[in-house]
């Protein structure tokens, strides 16, 4: 994971082709590095009483944003679905907003 | 593993309720802790949320009370009796119980595992095992990444 995360960190010059392995889908919107939020703020346990926490990954709709458009690794996907849908039993967050 | 289990009980109360319901509640509660659990059952934590809007309509109603409570106990019985009587009783629009243990213990192991790490890279670098409160990471990968973000907007 680190190692990854280092060979990316290298050209931090702000020049414009070294976001794009970061930004396949950019075009438009804003461009993201993909580093997963809970791995780099060393995040262990999700709690699904946080919804600041969560709520990032909840779009205006109120799915569960993918995990390629949000860059979370697997391991931490996975975690933040269970406590999403914890948090939706006790209406912290919504299942649909239209 | 059959040590000690940790619970946390959310329940949500309708907004209707007074407060000294919801106390009545919470005593309720905490005789089922009494009656039903072994010695070293254990009502460890209340947290009272207070009235909270509610993220989607549940019967008619927009907000509702929170009560978080942690419960330590040595079998899933007192649970078991908890979520039955609260399934009956009226006032509680919803609740959920999850087990917390053993999420808790691989968060733990992480952490550990994360720090161990830590400490060997930092000694193969010829530093000392802790980082120093105001030292720097050596790749500012955070901050770039909100450069570009800003940039972008």
């Amino acid at each position: 994971m680190s190692e990854e995360r280092g060979g990316r960190g290298r050209g931090k010059g702000g020049d414009k082709d070294k976001n794009k392995d970061g930004a396949r889908r950019g075009g438009g919107f804003f461009r993201r590095r993909r580093v997963c939020k809970f791995c780099a703020e060393k995040i262990d346990y999700i709690n699904y009483k946080d919804v600041r926490l969560l709520a990032p990954f909840l779009p205006e709709r109120g799915k569960i944003q993918p995990r390629r458009i949000s860059g979370t690794c697997a391991l931490h996907q996975r975690k933040l679905q269970t406590a999403i849908k914890r948090a939706r039993q006790l209406a912290l967050v919504p299942y649909v907003t239209d | 593993m059959s040590a000690s289990r940790q619970y946390e009980l959310v329940y949500l109360i309708t907004p209707d309720a007074s407060d000294q319901e919801v106390a009545d509640l919470h005593t309720q509660i905490e005789q089922i802790v009494q009656r039903f659990g072994s010695s070293n059952t254990v009502l460890e934590k209340t947290e009272n949320w207070g009235r909270r809007k509610l993220a989607y309509e549940i019967g008619h109603h927009r907000e509702a009370t929170y009560v978080v409570e942690t419960i330590n106990s040595t079998s899933g019985d007192v649970m078991k009796e908890i979520d039955r009587r609260l399934r009956v009783t009226d006032q509680v629009i919803r609740h959920l119980v999850v087990r917390v243990d053993e999420e808790i213990r691989v968060a733990e192991r992480t952490r550990d595992a994360r720090k161990a790490n830590q400490a060997r890279r930092r000694i193969a670098r010829g530093l000392p095992p802790e980082p120093a409160p105001g030292e720097k990471r050596g790749d500012q990968d955070m901050d770039d990444d909100r450069d570009g973000v800003e940039v972008q907007r």
